[in-house]
């Protein structure tokens, strides 16, 4: 008796999760970018995102090679090192209904890119901005990148003598609405930071240390993977309820923030600090700071504000894409020009 | 004083000795920035222009917010030379600080009309002078202290305007135009003009030779500065993300396009049909513009010299991941700082191979405000037929100064958005390849992010790709990509504007220029043919790559003169790396570089001097 091939499993757009997949990774086995490449097709894949409608943008490096590597069916843009920010801002604002979603690196964002980093955060430009954070270069084999902590050593035995930049705080301080800092490892949190990051209108954040397990997993590395598990702390229990799903979760009152976010999905941070508030500006940035100093390495959803108009809100454009207005609305008519070419008379 | 109007002219006898000279002169008017002159300088420019005399003006400024030394010159001409004119015969003397000077580069017989205090007759006995007690007339006609300085500009016109005997009805209605918007203010200025008028009709007989005379040659004519045209080329192309970081002479520019747009493209419903971003730098603006334009929209950044180099790394991505936009880029004297508020053509070689690696791009030439809106708008549909940064490249002298013109036609041919694949054309033809040439023309078909079809997606990228936009380092795959691209280049041939033959006939010499180098090459040629009894053939470039009929132009003459205003004949280069060997020895140079706009007899002297005549 012949037997139906088994009905692959769907998400709630009718997509099984094949659909969501990239390319083959030449990346190095075990390196923290593959397994966020994963996470990114699971929250697409779970949130049931069309993958048309989504661009991947990225610099130039290790980690911006990654989006290769997921959601083949979307549009992607590897562009110049340390300028995917520009980039993506411009396709945004050419067709804003879309999901941007940037991946770039230590290098790329916080050394030749850290000035179009900072006013990206501060245009609060619709997008999600992952890091692909280890601290080093890779590609020209292991030089320490602008987020390396002091004291942490190269395999050569070089020990880094500055300090590093917190691309957390930076972002927070700048303006970027939805800012925290995950671990490649942690599938869980990660998980569901991307999927909330999915759910929010404004600029995501997401510092995520993803080991470099040729040049920067070793003993006296502060971005190891073992460096990570013995210091990685976070700050709140990441939780997010999609507006699809119509649960439900109760938490004893002032456990938990409930953030509502702006496509009707709810954020939910319970406390594992005390009374942090991941509303708070200038808290979060402290908070940061201290951390630093007593050698943690903070995660979880820091700093959260659904409030603030996004850059494309601001931009006051017609719902339509820009990209593909008709010539009526984009050329003005005869009397136009007839009217300019009377008053210059 | 009283007595000035029997300065020197009189006893010269001036007047007597020397026919009239009608509407053939230039003015110059020597003032200090920020003094808010140029309502005034403007105001002046168009009651000639009112009057239907041919006029240009042209400001010549420091690169400073306020004090040092500005020149503004006005040159009326009845047979339309619109070029810089080497003497300007009539001086208006406000800066101490360089009025000396200033008198004494009159030539003999010129005219200067100085505040009365800065006693400049005792530099020249050869021109005729009126002294104006300015201050004592501004005072007069406006109690308040503050707007005197500002006031005080329309007190010259008014003095001007008598002794050029420009009728003062048409005056006030260059004064109207100019403050349309508020009555006390017209007031005001014509208050001040008037008094500058009476004074000098009640004070000065008329000792020099100079007259404005009424013609209709202006009627019909518009006036407007090429960064205007552009910004208005780019909002009739219908632009829709404009991306840009201020840099001097282009941010009028921008400024000009953003006000028309919100003037023009706000729909009924309050929303804007385009994006606006002041950029961090030119890195992010051309960034911006790149990815905008990958997005789909028609996008645009405009810049100078320092910005140029700035988007030398993006502009390779672009060209090698075919990616439109367009990048006006208004050209000030280099190198480095250099000169920014003087002109020069000096950004030819630096755009044309712009980016490391084998780069070429395609570059518009406008020479009038004209084809500034014509090439504003060809510049568009360019970009993204061919998948390409399209640079304008026009300069200061034609990008801020004010240019009598022909009114601009509204566009014949509709949009031209390129080869553009949709959902339903992939559908039909079960999936594309981005850059292989199916069409035979080096351009290979896009689809646009956000096509609803799981065919659509390809990846961009800057590193080496196969025609399927895959990543790839094998050799023969690479290099079938990028000579497509060459043969895209030879397309782009075919479909940039062809130069403008202005005289092909006989002759064995022809000169070949670009830009604003046109207006002193037309007065060039006619001073040529005066003086020396000497016809010279003359073709106008218009784009780079060079169209055949270049290439033909060369072959047809045994000598050709390149006219640019740059050191290193950067055109004159360029045409060497495109003609055949035995045709690159036709070429000489004659160049103007100083950060002054090219005059006629600057080329004319030189070609006398290299043609032996």
């Amino acid at each position: 008796m012949a037997t139906a091939a088994p009905t692959p499993k769907v998400n709630r757009i009718g997509l099984p999760i094949v659909d969501y997949r990239g390319g083959k990774s030449t990346l190095c086995a075990g390196c923290g970018h593959n397994a966020i490449s994963e996470r990114i097709v699971d929250a697409m894949y779970e949130m049931g995102v069309e993958p048309e409608r989504v661009m991947k943008m990225s610099g130039i490096g290790c980690s911006s090679k990654s989006p290769a590597y997921f959601m083949s069916r979307a549009h992607s843009f590897n562009s110049v090192h340390g300028r995917m920010p520009s980039v993506t801002t411009g396709a945004v604002l050419a067709n804003s209904g879309m999901t941007a979603l940037g991946v770039s690196g230590d290098g790329d964002t916080a050394s030749i890119g850290a000035g179009q980093f900072v006013h990206l955060m501060r245009r609060n430009l619709p997008m999600i901005y992952i890091i692909e954070d280890n601290g080093v270069y890779g590609l020209t084999k292991g030089q320490f990148s602008a987020t390396a902590d002091i004291g942490s050593k190269l395999k050569t035995g070089v020990i880094n003598d500055l300090p590093p930049i917190d691309t957390c705080a930076l972002a927070i301080q700048l303006g970027a609405t939805f800012v925290g800092r995950s671990f490649s490892g942690d599938k869980k949190q990660l998980l569901t930071m991307l999927k909330a990051a999915i759910a929010h209108k404004g600029t995501v954040m997401l510092d995520v240390i993803s080991p470099c397990v040729t040049f920067n997993d070793h003993e006296g590395s502060t971005k190891s993977y073992k460096f990570m598990q013995e210091h990685d702390e976070p700050i709140n229990e990441v939780g997010f309820v999609p507006a699809f799903d119509d649960i439900a979760v109760d938490y004893a009152s002032g456990e938990v923030y409930d953030v509502q976010m702006h496509d009707g999905s709810s954020l939910r941070l319970r406390k594992l600090h005390e009374d942090y508030d991941p509303t708070n500006k200038a808290n979060a940035v402290r908070t940061l700071m201290e951390a630093s100093e007593n050698n943690e390495v903070l995660t979880g959803v820091f700093y959260i504000d659904t409030k603030k108009p996004s850059f494309t809100d601001q931009l006051n454009m017609v719902d339509q894409p820009l990209a593909t207005l008709p010539e009526s609305m984009v050329r003005p008519p005869k009397s136009a020009l007839e009217t300019l070419m009377t008053n210059l008379q | 004083m009283a007595t000035g109007n029997l300065a020197l002219g009189e006893e010269q006898g001036l007047s007597n000795a020397r026919p009239r000279v009608v509407n053939d002169f230039s003015i110059n008017v020597a003032t200090v920035n920020g003094s808010g002159s140029q309502s005034a300088n403007s105001v002046l420019l168009k009651s000639i222009f009112g009057m239907g005399v041919p006029v240009s003006g042209k400001n010549l400024f420091p690169s400073n917010i306020a004090g040092l030394p500005t020149w503004y010159t006005i040159r009326a001409s009845k047979d339309g030379y619109v070029a810089r004119k080497r003497d300007s015969e009539v001086l208006v003397a406000l800066n101490p600080e360089t009025a000396k000077e200033d008198i004494l580069a009159l030539p003999p017989g010129g005219v200067a009309i100085y505040e009365e205090n800065l006693n400049l007759k005792q530099y020249r006995d050869d021109v005729v002078c009126y002294p104006v007690p300015f201050d004592k007339i501004t005072a007069a006609v406006c109690t308040e202290a503050k707007l005197r300085k500002l006031v005080k500009n329309m007190v010259y016109v008014g003095v001007v305007a008598q002794l050029l005997h420009i009728d003062l009805a048409v005056v006030e209605q260059s004064v109207k135009k100019q403050f349309s918007k508020k009555q006390k203010v017209f007031d005001l200025n014509f208050g001040a003009v008037k008094a500058g008028f009476d004074y000098a009709q009640s004070h000065f007989t008329k000792q020099d030779p100079y007259y404005v005379s009424a013609m209709n040659e202006t009627a019909g004519k518009i006036i407007i500065d090429g960064n205007a045209a552009c910004g208005m080329g780019a909002v009739f192309a219908g632009v829709t993300v404009v991306a840009w970081y201020p840099i001097t002479p282009s941010t009028s520019l921008v400024e000009s396009t953003t006000d028309l747009l919100k003037k023009f493209r706000i729909t009924p419903e309050g929303k804007a049909t385009f994006a606006v971003v002041q950029a961090e730098d030119e890195l992010a603006a051309i960034g911006m513009v790149l990815g905008a334009g990958w997005a789909g929209a028609r996008s645009m950044t405009a810049t100078s010299g320092p910005g140029i180099s700035l988007m030398a790394e993006f502009s390779g991505l672009g060209y090698y991941a075919e990616l439109p936009g367009v990048i006006f880029d208004v050209q000030r004297s280099g190198p480095s700082t250099g000169m920014p508020t003087r002109t020069q053509q000096a950004d030819l070689l630096s755009t044309a191979f712009l980016s490391h690696g084998d780069t070429k791009h395609v570059m518009l030439l406008p020479g009038s405000v004209k084809e500034c809106f014509e090439m504003g708008i060809a510049a568009f549909d360019l970009t993204e037929r061919l998948q390409t940064p399209v640079f304008v490249l026009t300069d200061l002298d034609l990008g801020m100064n004010n240019w009598m013109s022909d009114p601009f036609e509204y566009p014949e041919k509709p949009i031209d958005r390129g080869k553009v694949l949709t959902a339903e054309d992939l559908e039909r033809l079960g999936g594309f390849a981005r850059y292989r040439d199916v069409d035979g023309d080096g351009i290979g078909w896009r689809t646009l992010p956000g096509t609803k079809h799981p065919k659509a997606a390809y990846f961009t990228r800057g590193s080496g790709h196969n025609d399927a936009a895959g990543y790839t380092e094998k050799p023969d795959e690479y290099q079938k990509v990028v000579d497509r691209l060459s043969r895209k280049f030879e397309h782009a041939r075919t479909l940039v504007p062809a130069p403008i033959a202005v005289k092909n006939g006989t002759s064995k010499v022809g000169i070949l220029a670009f830009g604003t180098s046109d207006f002193a090459v037309r007065e060039s040629l006619d001073q040529i043919g005066n003086e020396y009894g000497k016809s010279v053939d003359y073709m106008r470039i218009r784009a780079y790559p060079f169209t055949h009929e270049i290439h033909d132009f060369v072959a047809s003459h045994e000598r050709i003169y390149v006219v640019e205003q740059n050191r290193d004949a950067q055109m004159a280069s360029l045409l060497k790396l495109d003609l055949a060997a035995e045709q690159t020895t036709k070429l000489r140079s004659i160049l103007n570089y100083n950060g002054l706009p090219l005059d006629a007899r600057t080329i004319t002297d030189e070609f006398a001097t290299k043609e032996g005549l």
